[in-house]
């Protein structure tokens, strides 16, 4: 399966990464390499055989409903661009 | 052409947890913005989520009570989007693996009749934070101490076929959820929030329309409004000769009416894929022992206890378990009263009106199911009649706790010594011979003057069943 130049703009946008024009017949080649390896596995008899969730053959551990954290805003905002009210400001997104 | 409305819905119950479902801080509700956002919550590099052992057993105990089968082995996984009050650019959800699988629901309709709804599945994630679009010069405030609260999404079937249908679901499912203490049912904070998935299809057809999800509903009689309003929206597109696009539409409830939100480009590609981050759930026997044996009597096995036990009414049973704390009172006052049914009417309907008129729960009722009990126990000794115990009543809502008190001290103790009853109903039989002729003359109505003038003179004390019968035996004597 090849991916189309819409393809490669598609991925990028939901991914919101910005790409360069030029570089996308580059990532379309990539991308679709990755593609046909995946192909390439799905020839192989997996009837029977779980899906793989995680690679560590393990369960998750669980932890007890305490409140173990404080609050740290201040040094939490500190690193922030913008706060005020102890809120984050970010840009206004219009739905 | 005749329509047949179908609605599935998606309700999202925020566990009653004290911490997140992936973090260790505080999920009380109305902190000071971002004081209950660590680390975690922020999604700052170098993170990891740990799961909150009591959010599992609370969806385990949710998924035992809805009969569905609890996965032996779950997953979490990453769905994908970027808005700013989700600092991962991904909520950690449930996909392809969820906690709960199917499920049923009993709901009840206006009409006494009963209907099954199926229940797809239920499966936990974590709540985003909230973003504030008032103005802070141009920008978006973004509070983040609502980030990683644990939600249980509990997703039906479409087997809804009105509003009034999916208005019953959503109260059964929130009852449920308060009767299991996994929920605290708040919609206006929104513990507890609905999204209706509603389509259109001719009568008759089997393959069911194009739906719109609606959002933004945050009470039951706005779900109502909201699934009437989408309906006959999307019958004028329908018969105009247009077509339903799928979308999510919000509700507005001043103007009453569903907006379009997100464009149909716009559709969802959420890119599913499993956690890295988290390994399989896995939900041991002890796990689901210790969860069936945590079940309280669930709403349904209440409601018939009530029918056989105490011989109310199918429809009385209902109204006292529709919530835990109400069938609680409930038997907290025939424990003291034993007169069951009297209990039931007081509760059904002097407290719970005064309850309402206050604006109050039950939780927070000004008279404990001990006084109530108490004054019933004294009418139902004949100590007072029903009616005087209206002002009982009315004391112990003022704030007294002791109804023998109330009833000693306001001298409202019931006359039933017949001797006392028959004197001042002779008095009363002399002052009025016209009226006597009258009744006599076959104008039998005015038997209701002679009781009240008894009850005028004996303020009301008189026992009305005497009073009733000595009048008579006078009268037609």
């Amino acid at each position: 399966m090849s991916l189309t130049r819409a393809d490669v703009q598609k991925i990028a946008h939901l991914a919101r990464v910005a790409i360069r024009e030029e570089d996308i017949p580059l990532y379309a080649d990539n991308l679709s390499n990755i593609l046909a390896l995946v192909e390439q596995m799905e020839a192989v008899n997996t009837t029977g055989v779980a899906p793989l969730a995680h690679p560590l053959d393990a369960v998750q551990r669980l932890r007890p409903d305490a409140v173990g954290e404080v609050d740290q805003r201040e040094q939490f905002q500190a690193i922030a661009p913008r706060t005020e009210d102890g809120l984050y400001l970010v840009p206004k997104v219009i739905e | 052409m005749q329509w047949e409305v179908v609605i599935g819905l998606e309700i999202h119950a925020q566990l009653a947890t004290r911490s997140k479902i992936f973090s260790g801080a505080s999920t009380a509700y109305g902190a000071e913005p971002n004081r209950q956002a660590c680390a975690v919550d922020l999604g700052l590099p170098g993170v990891l989520p740990v799961l909150n052992a009591e959010a599992v057993a609370m969806a385990v105990k949710f998924g035992l009570a809805v009969n569905a089968e609890i996965a032996p082995r779950s997953v979490f996984a990453r769905k994908n989007y970027f808005y700013p009050d989700l600092p991962k650019g991904y909520q950690i959800s449930q996909y392809e693996l969820p906690i709960v699988g199917k499920g049923r629901l009993r709901i009840d309709l206006e009409d006494g009749t009963g209907k099954e709804v199926g229940i797809t599945r239920a499966h936990l994630e974590e709540d985003a934070g909230k973003s504030l679009h008032e103005d802070y010069h141009g920008l978006t405030g973004i509070d983040l101490n609502r980030a990683g609260t644990p939600l249980l999404e509990i997703v039906s079937e479409p087997d809804m076929r009105s509003a009034a249908e999916a208005v019953a679901y959503a109260k059964k499912m929130h009852s449920l959820v308060r009767y299991l203490e996994i929920c605290d049912g708040n919609m206006q904070e929104g513990s507890f929030r609905c999204d209706a998935n509603v389509s259109i299809r001719p009568k008759g057809q089997a393959a069911l329309g194009t739906r719109a999800e609606l959002k933004n509903i945050n009470s039951f009689r706005f779900l109502e409004r909201a699934i009437l309003f989408e309906v006959e929206r999307q019958i004028d597109v329908i018969e105009g000769g247009g077509e339903v696009v799928q979308e999510t539409r919000l509700y507005d409830s001043a103007k009453n009416e569903t907006r379009s939100m997100r464009s149909k480009e716009e559709a969802n590609d959420y890119r599913y894929f499993p956690d890295p981050d988290l390994l399989p759930v896995e939900i041991t026997a002890e796990l689901l022992q210790s969860g069936r044996a945590s079940l309280p009597e669930l709403p349904d096995a209440k409601r018939e206890r009530f029918g056989a036990e105490y011989g109310l009414s199918d429809y009385d049973a209902a109204v006292l378990t529709a919530s835990r704390e109400l069938a609680d009172y409930f038997e907290s006052v025939v424990a003291n009263a034993s007169d069951a049914k009297l209990a039931a009417n007081w509760v059904m309907g002097d407290l719970s009106g005064a309850l309402n008129k206050a604006g109050l729960d039950i939780t927070a009722s000004p008279v404990s199911a001990d006084s109530l009990g108490g004054m019933l126990r004294r009418i139902a000794d004949n100590t007072i009649s029903g009616k005087i115990a209206k002002q009982v009543f009315e004391a112990l809502w003022a704030g007294e706790t002791d109804a023998d008190a109330v009833i000693e001290a306001k001298g409202l103790v019931q006359i039933t010594d017949s001797g006392a009853i028959e004197a001042v109903i002779d008095e009363i039989l002399a002052a009025n011979p016209s009226q006597i002729e009258q009744y006599r003359a076959g104008k039998t109505k005015m038997l209701g003057f002679f009781v009240g003038q008894v009850m005028k003179v004996t303020q009301g004390k008189a026992n009305p069943g005497q009073v009733n019968e000595i009048l008579k035996k006078r009268l037609d004597g």
